[in-house]
């Protein structure tokens, strides 16, 4: 498509042709406004001094008579620029004055004429030099019959002029308007030109590119930078979803690996039946694991997908967390630990029991898992108020967690090198707070022993806010 | 053990239907097929069956429409719903359609047998029962007392609960899963055996001093209680 082409397609363009063609006729509506007026106007004048005319006449002809009449009007026929002066008999033929000819029947009737009519002076050289005039006539009581008028080529001449005027001063201010909004119909497509390549640059997969600015603050500037803001979330979104993608790869192809290994090594070397039943209850086992891990996936991502997806009401958090620990108890007892609980009693947030139950599930679990070699074999639940909402904590006094690891373990996936040997589908971290996030609260990682030499032992906490109540 | 059990698979998936059916008949149950919601409607309208198991998902008319419309008809057969959405809220949406419970796919066929033995009712105490029998084990419901032999036991709590569920699905597999749901209301996947400890401490209570056992680990499944002498080396399925 031509520039034209393009040109004329823009937003700015259009406005600019209907703004053009409003003030066309605003301004067609100005000529022909001003040109009746002053019109009207100058007919006033005229008839106004043909009116004065008129009256002084009678009054001569009642002062002077009608020899007094005629050597007034002969004096004034002469004089430059006269008005126009006839006197005809009863029966209309022209007697005196300084007019050649008339239109037949004017002077039939007294009064006004009843519209401009033409005529012919003695001056003019041919017969086609014809003027326009308004008149009056008056009857006389000796019969005779008297036109006074004023020629109309004056007030026409003046008329014609301020049309012409207006029509020029309107000319250069449309073409000057034109070139005004063509040059900023350029200069915006220009921009967006500009803005429209990058965008395409930015669709062929360099996430990397951004918008230019002109560093002036205008609303392109404006669209720019929020737009550059999008990006660069979604540049972030991208790179996390990749890094995502590539851990789930990994961390699926192994278990499926080692199930085909597994399934391979029954066929190549078993030959009883128990054999065979010992490798198909690995095999079930391994499969039990990886679906496992995929419901975790599941649950994630669904937990992620935000609170339309999970139902929400109160919850008694005094009575969850007891539960749980309740329910872990046991497992802590299995591991030479003691599962302890101080629950504040009476603390209730609003929210997902299960999603909480399974989020402190996982938190006791890892704690138990990571507790080998503690300084203290307890593992302390803690429930308090903080700030109008709530703290649910699991300490223990394991190993612990470096300071800079503790950003990464929450990632999907990730296990750090020492517990990679532990069951786990390494996505425990990754569910409590993706559920933390579902409550509006947040998890947080520090030393349960910071100042410790060895093992520091990890204490996670659920923070929940304040219920919007 | 031949249950005479009935039931109706609604199942679109028909390589997942026939395996079923397979499983079922092995497992002495007998069972009917139907591949979409509006032929499962039909079906489970015309005849009588123990339970009904029905897929979520299915061809013109969707399974929770299949026993929301039943439930209208005045049947009350017990649904269990299998669902590719297994998710905490599914679960709710489906039971709160008419479903008597829910199971997540994919699910290991013990589990299902389980929870349809279960939904069936074919054994276990009834409803109203106020005691538990099995052998010389009694459980009071009003009392919350435990007698083993005369002798009163003592259980927490949580260790009541869980007798009490075993107890009333007496002679029945009762799975993990089935457990956590039932005792601890909960129905996430605990990711270790923290169902087996609470299960080995009630062991302990009931079993340590006397001479049969009763509460009987069944392989790949989950727990029975019975007071049949334990035959060594067999698993009941």
């Amino acid at each position: 498509m031509s520039r034209v082409g393009i040109l004329m397609r823009t937003t700015a363009v259009r406005l600019s042709a209907l703004y053009l063609v409003l003030f066309s006729l605003c301004a067609a509506f100005l000529v022909f406004y001003v040109t009746g007026m002053s019109q009207r106007l100058l007919d006033q004048q005229t008839k106004d001094a043909v009116s004065a005319e008129a009256t002084q006449i009678e009054a001569i002809y009642g002062r002077a008579g009608v020899n007094g009449l005629l050597r007034t009007l002969e004096r004034r026929a002469r004089q430059p620029g006269a008005a126009l002066y006839v006197i005809a008999g009863p029966t209309g033929e022209i007697l005196a004055g300084n007019v050649a000819s008339l239109q037949p029947g004017l002077l039939d009737k007294e009064g006004w004429t009843d519209e401009a009519f033409a005529y012919q002076r003695y001056t003019d050289e041919t017969r086609k030099d014809r003027h326009v005039a308004l008149a009056q006539v008056l009857f006389l009581d000796n019969g005779l019959r008297v036109l006074v008028g004023r020629d109309l080529q004056e007030p026409e001449k003046f008329r014609v002029l301020v049309r012409q005027a207006l029509m020029v001063a309107l000319g250069v201010m449309g073409v000057g308007a034109l070139i005004i909004w063509f040059a900023i119909g350029r200069n915006a497509l220009k921009r967006i030109d500009r803005m429209s390549d990058a965008s395409t640059r930015i669709m062929a997969g360099d996430l990397s590119q951004r918008l230019p600015m002109s560093g002036s603050g205008d609303e392109f500037d404006r669209l720019s930078e929020s737009l550059n803001a999008m990006l660069g979330r979604i540049e972030k979104l991208n790179e996390g979803l990749r890094q995502v993608s590539d851990n789930i790869a990994h961390d699926l192809k192994t278990p499926l690996t080692r199930l085909r290994n597994k399934a391979e090594a029954a066929l190549a070397h078993n030959t009883s039946i128990d054999g065979y039943r010992g490798s198909l209850d690995e095999i079930i086992n391994e499969s039990d694991q990886l679906i496992r891990t995929f419901n975790a996936l599941l649950m994630i991502s669904r937990v992620e997908a935000g609170s339309s997806a999970a139902e929400m009401s109160d919850v008694d958090l005094s009575q969850s967390v007891a539960d749980c620990v309740e329910l872990y108890e046991p497992l802590a007892d299995e591991h030479a630990l003691s599962l302890e609980a101080e629950v504040e009693p009476g603390i209730s947030v609003t929210g997902n029991r299960e999603l909480i139950g399974q989020a402190l599930g996982n938190l006791i679990d890892n704690a138990v898992k990571y507790s080998e070699g503690a300084a203290d074999a307890r593992i302390l639940v803690r429930l308090s108020r903080r700030e109008g909402g709530a703290v649910v904590s699991v300490a223990d006094f394991g190993p612990g967690v470096p300071d800079d690891k503790r950003e990464v373990v929450v990632q999907r996936f990730v296990r750090l090198d020492q517990s990679r040997s532990k069951p786990g589908t390494g996505l425990g971290l990754s569910l409590v707070e993706a559920v933390m996030e579902l409550h509006h609260g947040r998890l947080a990682l520090r030393g349960t022993m910071p100042e410790a030499d060895g093992a520091k032992g990890l204490t996670v906490d659920m923070i929940f806010p304040q219920s919007p109540t | 053990m031949v249950s005479h059990m009935k039931i109706l698979i609604v199942e679109d998936d028909l390589e997942a239907a026939a395996y079923l059916s397979k499983a079922f008949r092995e497992a002495g149950i007998v069972s009917d097929q139907a591949s979409d919601g509006e032929s499962g409607l039909f079906m489970a309208s015309e005849n009588s069956y123990d339970v009904l198991v029905i897929d979520r998902m299915l061809p013109r008319r969707d399974g929770l429409s299949v026993i929301t419309e039943l439930r209208a008809r005045g049947i009350h057969t017990p649904v269990l719903i299998l669902s590719a959405l297994g998710q905490v809220d599914d679960r709710v949406t489906g039971l709160r359609a008419g479903g008597d419970d829910y199971l997540p796919k994919p699910y290991a066929f013990n589990e299902l047998l389980a929870r349809i033995e279960v939904l069936g009712r074919r054994k276990g105490a009834p409803e109203q029962d106020m005691i538990y029998r099995v052998g010389d084990l009694e459980l009071d419901r009003l009392s919350h007392t435990v007698k083993r032999q005369g002798r009163e036991l003592l259980l927490q709590p949580r260790e009541f609960r869980l007798l009490e569920y075993l107890m009333k699905n007496a002679g029945q597999v009762v799975t993990r899963t089935m457990l956590l749901e039932n005792v601890w209301d909960y129905h996430f996947d605990p990711q270790t055996n923290v169902i087996d400890v609470h299960v080995s401490r009630l062991r302990a209570k009931i079993e340590k001093d006397f001479d049969q056992p009763l509460l009987r680990t069944v392989r790949g499944a989950g727990y029975m209680i019975k007071d049949e002498p334990r035959i060594e080396g067999r698993a009941e399925a």
